[in-house]
């Protein structure tokens, strides 16, 4: 039977739902001590001292410092300007300074109480437009990690064409990833001086570069080893590297294993957040809507450190447009340095921010053109052969219209929009009631020339004894890498989903098949495997093989095939599709390979007595070029979506002199199951000819729609345009006060 | 930490009264919270989990009495309690999940005084009363007595809740509960109303009760208003005029949860629709 | 009460003698002492629920439980479920219905499934959703999680009818 396609179980779900699964603090490391962080109460300035307390026992007790590194004191990404341990200037509130360890966890905090650090403190800069204004320096000669623009034809003569200009400036927050297992790593080193590292993480290739610098030694003496995650969701991409070289250096000088958990209120203080952002529109339409000009400038909020930014931005000024075409467009993306902690990689990288702007203007045209929102979507939508903003020609795959088409039949949108309208005319009624459209496309995998650079490699091998082996450096974090890339490997080798082996990310064991990140590990990494799978097939025909295939004569085939060579293997790297182009420095040219589509109607209830929102019903369709396993990617429909219905409703990361004040899920809000509406799911299937079995990718896409969905149906319901997130029932009390004054 | 585990009543006022810089702990579910987080460390602790005696709900003909190790979720189960204080029932299910309601206790809320504690609303409308022990004997409070501000009360040293008493009213014309929390479930309050209305025959107040939580430091009625209408009919004009009374006697706070505005906004929105609910 | 205490407890099923303060939390007591590492903390507040165990029958979140506040008691945790080659029904249908994703609140969340399944609870979503209220789960959007207690609601009522 064929496994693609179908909703097989987790490979790693009974572990799971028993509880036998290992997450990092799982593993009891005999003889470990307890890694904790001292943090910098400061947002910006320097050490002056620091001053351990003389009538605390600090016998049993290791500190590290910057000094106390081998190797040079940076945590590698893209630049390396951000220290492990800061050893004078700090940067950011909570920027770590010491690593203290201790055999009892408790002891070990305790300890953090008894070091006093000094500092002399200077004014820090902690918003956008504070950066912008370059009076306090942070970054280079104006404070911006990195800027980047799109052109597109001629700007100015497309609002020469313009009948009507609209514009807009549009406002997203923090968000915080709120995985419910915080952040962890262990690290000790073995006899013959291997540093291994074991721990929660989307990216065990980061980790394994990110700590050669830090501890100068042969690659193969450095391992990294996943543990089962839970949860990532990009918050586990990046700050990963920061904690496995906090725990390595603490293990090295205690010569013991060392572990280091978070707790929820560091997770949330310390790790990375979405990007804030502010985003400006300016669009020039025709009177029968076509766009004829959008002028659009992007902002975004990278924190003390460039990290992961540059590509955060780019990967947000490539989504600004929306789903749409425009023969005249520019747009301008420029990342800032603040003096708060950097804000990194969360699902959707940047697009939801300015996906969220660029819907909303949508529904801002389509009011001042008194035009149907669904009329001026279907006239710009984007369709095969269409030119994006960097030029890029849609060749295949474009699944926009068929997505939009499904969502407004399926939630019979037009309808209800007048039922609603009706229902909102009566002033007895106890509520108003909106429903909110919007549509989005997210670029799969790797920015631009980002993929060729990766080199990605996979491999697929035969033991003698018939166990087919997945090695990949693909993590499972919940969204079902392992069990999808074992249905692409038994399908391309007509074999059933059973007999399939993935192996455990660890980077003595497996090629480097990139991070999982980018929603590229079904596309990318998938088709790596396809291929590799495809090659071994041939290897068994090779050897005499027929299918089908019953188990014992498959086992026979595989000791034939392998032969004296003990195992037999196939490694596929990636290589640069032909027809593919991009220039980055001109920033033109096929930003992605291809792009996932998403529409969604939302329809929600706002109370006239405590102005609470609530979501009734979602109903949404997805392009996601095929479903490998039709159950798992409606787990990441609906989990994204709700993830976004948070982002757009509730999730309020409150900050002041850089420190967030609600770092606790008390009071860092997430939905329940009660804020969560039902929701309905179609997937569409516009087969890419690239991707394994015609898959894109799914993973960050349904975060990308939900949020201007809501801001959508809330002007629907109260005539409320509400230009920033979250919208909070406390934001539409005050606007509602001040519409009625 | 030290813990002292008393498994009588007595046995346990007795070492409060020795030890009366003890934390009394019976549910913990804010306790533990503090203590996680790492403040309250080193403090002794007088356990009262195993005083089973203070777990029960009785009844006399006028009144319940419930012991101030009563459950939320306990609450919620009980006829008696649906049935006669529906208003603090209906609290109850808002505390938290079931994980939280099964720990917390009526007792240990009053005691934690949190300005948002969820029950203290109805407490305050069906005008309960809290029965204190200590080593020297029992004495009553009215239950809007107990609170002396944010986290403090005017119980004395050695003196620990044993019960709560809630006569039974007379059935109300109307009677309303509502959280404003966060979210829909596990939430904080932003604001919590609860309030009980008996009219006479020709339509005028006999007697309104209307409580707020989360909008002072303490829970409060709002006497200003409850006296306004007492023998007036609450027409649209008179009800504009209690609202506008409301101030008087709540003065909330901007917060990690919300903003004063909004707060008095419901707030005034709650009063209203309970007000006008019968027109 | 000294500071160490030597106390009962009946955990899964078998009595425990636990040694250690007084004042250590269930959860880690549950962790550390007796390797049974089901049990999750997400939050260390009893927001997320996913330290959540049974306590004498009752839901309770072991993160805020004082290991003293359960002598002589029964606690049981996802543990007294079923195993990975012999999932209980519940668990049968979390896997073929979608209801883990990364598996960090899963135990909680089973458990108060098993409390809500075990007590008669209904096959409608909402009741489901008001029981399940105290468990965050960030993968899901919990509608997977729902389908999955409604078809081991109808399985039971089907088993309880042929009897």
């Amino acid at each position: 039977m064929p496994s693609v396609s179908e909703s097989f179980r987790r490979k790693e779900g009974p572990e799971k739902l028993t509880g036998v699964a290992k997450y990092i603090d799982d593993y009891p490391l005999p003889g470990c001590i307890h890694g904790v962080t001292l943090r910098s109460s400061i947002a910006r300035g320097v050490i002056k001292n620091i001053h351990f307390d003389p009538a605390f026992d600090w016998g049993p007790v290791t500190v590290v410092s910057a000094k106390d590194i081998p190797g040079q004191n940076y945590v590698y990404l893209i630049e390396v300007d951000q220290p492990l341990l800061a050893e004078h200037q700090i940067r950011h509130a909570e920027e770590p300074i010491l690593v203290i360890g201790h055999p009892d966890r408790a002891k070990a905090y305790e300890a953090l109480g008894h070091v006093h650090v000094e500092y002399d403190e200077w004014d820090p800069v902690l918003t956008m437009e504070e950066s912008l204004d370059a009076k306090r320096l942070l970054y280079a000669a104006d404070n911006v990690f990195k800027r980047i623009e799109i052109v597109k034809g001629d700007l100015d003569a497309g609002f020469a064409l313009a009948d009507f200009i609209v514009e807009e400036e549009y406002r997203v927050p923090h968000q915080e990833q709120a995985y419910i297992e915080n952040n962890g790593m262990a690290a000790w080193e073995e006899d013959d001086g291997t540093l291994t590292i074991m721990g929660s993480m989307q990216c065990p290739f980061y980790v394994h570069k990110a700590m050669s610098p830090l501890f100068p030694r042969e690659p193969d003496k450095i391992r990294v080893i996943q543990t089962t995650t839970g949860g990532g969701f990009g918050g586990k991409e990046e700050y990963p590297n920061m904690i496995a070289g906090h725990a390595a250096l603490l293990a090295l000088e205690a010569k013991r294993p060392v572990k280091i958990i978070y707790d929820r209120h560091e997770d949330m203080l310390a790790t990375t957040k979405r990007h804030p952002a502010r985003v400006r529109h300016r669009t020039g339409v025709r009177r029968d809507g076509t766009l004829v000009a959008q002028d659009i400038d992007v902002l975004m909020d990278g924190g003390a450190y460039v990290t992961l930014s540059p590509v955060v931005l780019s990967r947000g000024i490539l989504h600004a447009t929306g789903p749409y075409e425009c023969p005249n467009v520019r747009v301008v993306g420029r990342v800032v340095a603040t003096s708060t902690p950097p804000n990194g990689a969360f699902r959707g990288f940047g697009a939801p921010q300015t996906l969220f702007a660029a819907e909303l203007q949508m529904e801002k045209i389509a009011a001042r053109l008194q035009m149907d929102p669904v009329a001026i979507r279907r006239k710009n939508l984007l369709r095969e052969g269409a030119l994006t903003a960097t030029g890029q020609m849609l060749r295949e795959s474009v699944g926009a219209s068929t997505v939009l088409e499904q969502v407004l039949a399926r939630s019979r949108f037009a309808d209800k929009k007048k039922k609603y309208a009706r229902w909102n005319q009566s002033k007895r009624r106890p509520s108003w009631r909106g429903i909110g459209l919007a549509a989005v496309f997210h670029g799969d995998g790797f920015t631009g020339g980002g993929e060729v650079f990766l080199r990605s490699q996979a491999r697929v091998a035969l033991s003698p004894d018939g166990r087919i082996r997945v090695d990949a450096a693909a993590t499972e974090i919940g969204q079902g890498t392992t069990s999808i890339l074992a249905q692409i490997v038994a399908d391309a080798l007509e074999v059933p989903y059973d007999w399939v082996e993935v192996e455990t990310p660890d980077t003595s064991k497996v090629p480097d098949s990139g991070p999982t990140v980018a929603s590229r590990t079904c596309m990318i990494v998938g088709a790596l495997l396809h291929r590799a799978a495809k090659k071994l097939k041939l290897a068994l025909l090779n050897a005499g093989a027929h299918w089908p295939l019953g188990r014992e004569a498959f086992e026979r085939a595989a000791a034939r095939a392998c032969a004296s060579r003990g195992e037999l293997d196939f490694v596929e790297e990636f290589e640069k599709p032909g027809d593919i182009e991009w220039d980055d420095v001109s920033y033109r040219g096929d930003a992605y390979g291809v792009f996932s589509y998403a529409a969604m109607v939302v329809e929600l209830e706002i109370d006239k007595l405590t102005y609470e929102i609530t979501v009734k019903n979602v109903v949404t369709a997805q392009d996601v070029g095929k479903a490998i396993n039709p159950l798992l990617v409606e787990g990441q429909i609906i989990g994204g979506t709700s993830q976004a219905l948070g982002y757009a409703l509730l999730e309020n990361a409150i900050f002041d002199r850089g420190v967030m004040q609600n770092a606790q899920l008390t009071n860092y809000i997430i939905p329940t199951t009660l804020d969560t509406p039902p929701m309905d799911v179609t997937i569409v299937e516009k087969p890419y000819s690239k991707g394994p079995f015609g898959a894109k990718g799914v993973g960050e896409l349904p975060m990308d729609v939900p949020a201007p969905a809501v801001a959508a149906a809330v002007y629907d319901a109260t005539g409320l345009f509400l230009t920033e997130l979250p919208i909070l029932p406390e934001k539409l009390c005050q606007a509602l006060h001040a519409q009625e004054n | 930490m030290k813990v002292l585990r008393p498994h009588s009543v007595d046995d346990a006022l007795e070492l409060y009264e020795r030890h009366p810089d003890a934390v009394p702990l019976a549910g913990g579910t804010d306790f533990m919270v503090a203590w996680n987080g790492g403040s309250e460390n080193g403090r002794l602790i007088l356990d009262l989990s195993a005083l089973a005696s203070w777990r029960r709900i009785r009844d006399t003909p006028s009144m319940l009495r419930l012991g101030a190790l009563v459950t939320h979720w306990q609450l919620q189960q009980e006829t008696l309690v649906k049935k006669k204080f529906p208003l603090l029932v209906d609290a109850c299910a808002t505390i938290g999940g079931r994980q939280i309601q099964s720990r917390g206790t009526l007792g240990g809320n009053i005691a934690n005084a949190s300005p948002a504690g969820d029950t203290f609303a109805p407490l305050a409308v069906y005008d309960a009363r809290v029965r204190l022990r200590s080593a020297a004997g029992r004495r009553k409070l009215p239950f809007m007595d107990v609170f002396a501000g944010v986290k403090k009360t005017h119980l004395r040293p050695g003196e620990l809740i044993e019960l709560v008493e809630l006569d039974f009213p007379k059935k109300p014309a109307r009677q309303f509960f509502r959280k404003v929390g966060t979210r829909s479930a596990s939430a904080i309050s932003k604001t919590v109303a609860a309030g009980l209305l008996w009219l006479r025959r020709d339509g005028t107040v006999r007697e309104l009760r209307f409580a707020l939580g989360s909008m002072a430091p303490t829970v409060r009625r709002l006497y200003s208003v409850e006296s306004f209408l007492l023998g007036k009919k609450p027409t649209p004009r008179v009800v504009k005029e209690a609202v506008a009374l409301l101030e008087a006697d709540v003065d909330p706070i901007d917060d990690l949860r919300s903003t004063r505005f909004y707060r008095m906004e419901v707030s005034r929105n709650l009063l209203r629709a309970f007000l006008r609910s019968g027109s | 009460m000294p500071k160490k205490i030597e106390l009962e407890v009946m955990i899964n099923g078998q009595k425990q003698v636990y040694r250690g303060p007084a004042f250590k939390r269930l959860i880690d007591v549950l962790r550390e002492d007796f390797a049974l590492t089901g049990t999750k903390e997400g939050c260390g507040e009893g927001e997320c629920g996913s330290c959540t165990v049974l306590l004498d029958g009752e839901l309770v979140n072991s993160c805020l439980i004082p290991v003293c506040q359960a002598e002589g008691a029964r606690v049981e945790t996802i543990e007294a479920l079923g195993t990975p080659t012999a999932l209980d029904q519940l668990q049968t249908f979390f896997l073929t219905k979608g209801g883990a994703q990364c598996g960090i609140c899963t135990p909680g969340m089973i458990m108060s499934a098993w409390v809500y399944v075990r007590e008669g609870g209904g096959s409608d979503a909402a009741s489901i959703r008001e029981a399940l209220a105290g468990n965050l789960c960030r993968c899901t959007g919990y509608q997977h999680i729902v389908e999955s207690v409604i078809a081991t609601v109808q399985a039971s009522n089907r088993r309880t009818r042929k009897k």
